[in-house]
């Protein structure tokens, strides 16, 4: 229990460092986890070079969906786009630093599915990370 | 082997007859499930009746001559014939056996909304229906361009019964609710809704799939033309529900799946339906599910399903009263008085998962997220709920419980 409510995740739920909305911005993408609700926008403004200079979450969702959004933001700001579209579902869960079932996996993954259909411009995120 | 007629409303006891209660979570701690309304654990004597069908009895049904079958043929039409003095209908043949509440829902839109609604016919549901009652709908509505209106909610969590009369005034061909929410435990006032739905010239369908495990359900005194229900959230199976038809209705409606055992005769090009219920029923059914059910229907008979209910209305009113004392949780709904063994609630400042989560490290197994009521949650503005249900085997120490682990998740989260 101690494990997956580590310090970190809680701290990030209560206080996100990147909480909001960038207008305007160079890609944005929403989406939501159907099996309960989680709905996650991420904003991501880039430099000439395709560097990521800022970026931003929005939405509502539970503790491990959040801080997985705040953490995953974090590491890819001063990324470039290319790098970030390659990230796994292991680069997050390096990030939260936890181990999650399948139903949990889906909240932590959310904010990752979304980036890359961002980037990537789809019309519709995918499981396929 | 134990027979599921032999127990009586002693409560204090029950609980023995369910082996998952008596198991530990993952984090060590008792189990105290309170998800009964997604799906009731099952007594041994209810597992007992299904495994002795696979041990003793195994045979396919209906059309075979050997003992086996013939065993297997009477286990089958017996619990068929209990179920249906259990729900009160006239005759066995009005229960056709479907695998679940949403499939018999389906099946009414399928094979009765097909025949009898056209182009700008309208259905009655209600803003707090299941996605069961919806869903079939929405689709036919698609396709035939029947119109949907809805009865609204309260913000209390009832149906708004002025708005109901305005809507028959439109006529509806069919009415189609639920009897209780498995998100607001509302009970709706169904004798008087189908009633004042036949005055206005309606069919009516009830979804019984809360309502018929928690208190005595009586089709001839509802009146109603359908009723549906799952076999899982009243100590049965999964994988068999019914559906309750009026023999008239259910006589001139078209099959709903084509196959064996739902034939009188088949020729190349054309064939002639089965009698009623084996119309309805094609292929071969869940055999050792009916069997199961059957078994089930009379383990709540013995109880008694009046004291099924008193034991669920008090369980309720205990619950609602002591989270009641908590200023930061805030209950979805009704008062005790007017809601079954379902409570739906949100904690300030945390996620329904996470506060799941939470209290599945002590034991306490809830449920988190919109439940098949996403028009409900919207309705009241909330993306999801966390949600305890009870059952004739919970106990005023399984909501101590609960009170207790919810406090420590207000301390962690909130
Ligand atoms: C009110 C209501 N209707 C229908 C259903 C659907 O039941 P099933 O999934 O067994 O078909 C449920 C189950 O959650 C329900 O609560």
């Amino acid at each position: 229990m101690d494990d997956l409510y580590r310090e970190l995740i809680i701290e990030r739920n209560r206080s996100p460092h990147f909480r909001g909305e960038l207008e305007p911005n160079d890609y944005t993408f929403q989406d939501e986890n159907p099996l309960c609700g989680d709905n996650i926008r991420i904003d991501v403004r880039t430099d000439d070079a395709g560097f990521i200079t800022e970026a931003a979450f929005s939405g509502h969702g539970c503790a491990i969906s959040q801080a997985s959004s705040d953490l995953l933001i974090e590491s890819v700001i001063g990324k470039s786009v290319e790098d970030v579209k390659k990230m796994t579902k292991e680069d997050v869960l390096d990030l939260l630093g936890i181990e999650l079932g399948p139903v949990r996996l889906k909240c932590a993954l959310l904010p990752l599915k979304v980036i890359k259909a961002g980037l990537y411009g789809m019309g519709e995120a995918t499981d396929t990370l | 082997m134990k027979d599921c007629k032999q127990f009586t409303g002693d409560f204090d006891t029950l609980k023995a007859e369910f082996p998952t209660l008596w198991r530990k979570v993952s984090s060590g701690a008792d189990l105290v499930y309170l998800d009964s309304a997604a799906t009731s654990q099952k007594p041994d004597c209810v597992l007992q009746a299904m495994d002795e069908y696979y041990r003793l009895s195994n045979a396919n049904i209906h059309r075979g001559i050997h003992t086996l079958a013939e065993e297997a043929t009477a286990a089958y039409e017996n619990a068929r014939k209990r179920i249906a003095a259990f729900i009160g209908a006239a005759s066995s043949k009005e229960v056709v056996f479907t695998r679940n509440a949403t499939e018999a829902i389906n099946l009414i839109a399928y094979s009765w909304g097909r025949k009898n609604l056209n182009a700008g016919d309208i259905v009655v549901l209600s803003e707090m229906e299941h996605h069961a009652n919806l869903v079939p709908w929405q689709i036919l509505a698609e396709e035939r361009d029947i119109r949907l209106e809805f009865i609204p909610v309260t913000a209390e969590g009832l149906l708004d019964m002025e708005s109901y009369q305005e809507i028959l005034a439109l006529e509806p061909k069919l009415v189609s609710f639920t009897h209780m929410s498995n998100v607001l435990g509302t009970i709706n006032p169904a004798k008087e809704i189908i009633s004042q739905a036949k005055a206005a010239g309606a069919v009516t369908l009830l979804d019984a799939a809360q309502s018929l495990p928690h208190f005595p359900v009586d089709v001839a005194d509802l009146d109603a033309d359908f009723l549906a229900f799952s076999g899982h959230k009243m100590c049965g199976p999964t994988g068999v529900g019914v559906l309750y038809g009026r023999e008239a209705l259910l006589r001139d409606m078209p099959p709903f799946l084509g196959g064996g055992d739902m034939i009188r005769k088949v020729y190349l090009r054309s064939f002639v339906s089965n009698e009623l219920p084996y119309k309805f029923e094609a292929g071969t059914g869940a055999i050792a599910e009916v069997i199961g059910l059957g078994a089930a229907v009379d383990f709540l008979s013995g109880i008694g399903m009046d004291n099924v209910d008193a034991h669920g209305r008090e369980i309720t009113q205990y619950a609602m009263q002591v989270l009641d004392e908590l200023p930061w949780l805030h209950i979805l709904g009704p008062g005790a008085d007017k809601r079954g063994g379902v409570v739906a609630f949100t904690l300030d400042g945390v996620h329904p998962h996470d506060v799941a989560q939470i209290l599945d490290w002590d034991g306490v197994a809830v449920r988190a997220g919109h439940h098949c009521a996403m028009p409900l949650h919207e309705r009241f503005s909330v993306p999801a709920t966390t949600r305890a249900s009870f059952y004739i085997y919970n106990s005023h120490n399984d909501v101590d419980v609960l009170v207790e682990s919810l406090r420590k998740v207000k301390k962690m989260l909130g």
